[in-house]
């Protein structure tokens, strides 16, 4: 564990996002007993060891037009997967990128990357893409389309860890 | 949305300033006023464009477990299945997607060890095999979202 009790009550004091007033980290710390230097400092060393992964704003991408999103997935050689990933991951269009485990015989991939496009024939166009630069189009691969979402939840830090981790899987 | 929506959304997806008067600071790169970008902010979460301005989180650092799970669900059964996974707190969100593998999720436990408890109680509940699938690598993505 990086944080101590009061990080943690800051991180829920903030988990719902940062008020929008014109000394936020002074209102935040004002509902925790914290002052604002306090605060301060308090994010920025959580920014800096990587609690905070990012701190800025949070797009929902289906708002933003973006409708179509796709778990595109790779088979790759385990000693490639570290250049291949990185290079995969630095794609526009690419909005999270990780190696996971093969589980055999069912599920031969490795390397999933997340793209997210206005249409299907735009989320091909960019696998399509990626396969040809990245010389991947002999690899076995599979676009798994979203057909609905069920849940986005937005729990709260005090009432468990998941909701800090909204995207972050 | 307009130019300035976008140039809000594609600057600070990530470095939004922390210090005592960050919208001031943000507001002053992009050339406005600092009620002028609590303003758009404010019109951009209603709209829902944004889920929130603030932090994301990283879980593992914060002590917890995490986690992509997928489960073969048969079409007949999937609005049930459904019901039942989501009615799990740890579920953070779900996806149908097109594949055998038809349903995607993420688990995120306070420990890392209820990652595995809350796989087999799901297993338990729904009668299928969950494949748990956490990440081994994570891959730099870039902060830049074009809008």
């Amino acid at each position: 564990m990086l944080i101590d009790a009061t990080d943690e009550a800051l991180l829920a004091a903030i988990a719902d996002g940062l008020p929008l007033v014109s000394r936020p980290y002074r209102a935040i710390g004002e509902t925790i007993a914290l002052d604002e230097a306090e605060v301060i400092r308090r994010l920025g060393s959580m920014v800096e060891t990587g609690v905070i992964k990012r701190f800025g704003v949070i797009v929902r991408h289906h708002e933003l037009g973006f409708r179509t999103n796709a778990m595109v997935v790779w088979d790759i050689d385990d000693t490639a997967v570290a250049s291949t990933g990185p290079a995969v991951a630095a794609t526009p269009c690419v909005t999270l990128c990780y190696q996971r485990p093969r589980r055999l015989p069912d599920w031969p991939y490795n390397l999933f990357a997340m793209i997210h496009g206005r249409d299907r024939a735009s989320v091909l166009e960019k696998v399509a893409e990626i396969n040809s630069t990245h010389d991947l189009d002999g690899r076995p691969n599979d676009v798994l389309f979203s057909l609905r979402r069920f849940k986005q939840r937005g729990a709260r830090y005090g009432q468990s860890l998941p909701a800090l981790a909204r995207g972050a899987a | 949305m307009d130019n300035l929506d976008r140039a809000i959304i594609n600057e600070f997806q990530g470095g939004f300033p922390i210090s005592p008067r960050p919208y001031a600071e943000a507001a002053a790169r992009l050339g406005i006023s600092e009620g002028d970008f609590i303003d758009r902010v404010r019109s951009l979460l209603e709209a829902g464009v944004l889920s929130r301005f603030g932090p994301m989180f990283h879980a593992e650092k914060l002590g917890g477990g995490l986690t992509l799970a997928a489960m073969a669900v048969p079409e007949a059964d999937f609005e049930a299945v459904t019901e039942t996974v989501n009615a799990f707190p740890e579920v953070a969100h779900n996806y149908a997607r097109e594949h055998e593998l038809s349903m995607w999720f993420v688990l995120a436990t306070k420990t890392p060890e209820r990652v595995a408890e809350v796989i087999a109680e799901i297993e338990a509940a729904t009668g299928l095999h969950v494949y748990d699938m956490p990440k081994l690598e994570e891959f730099f993505v870039g902060l830049r979202f074009d809008a």
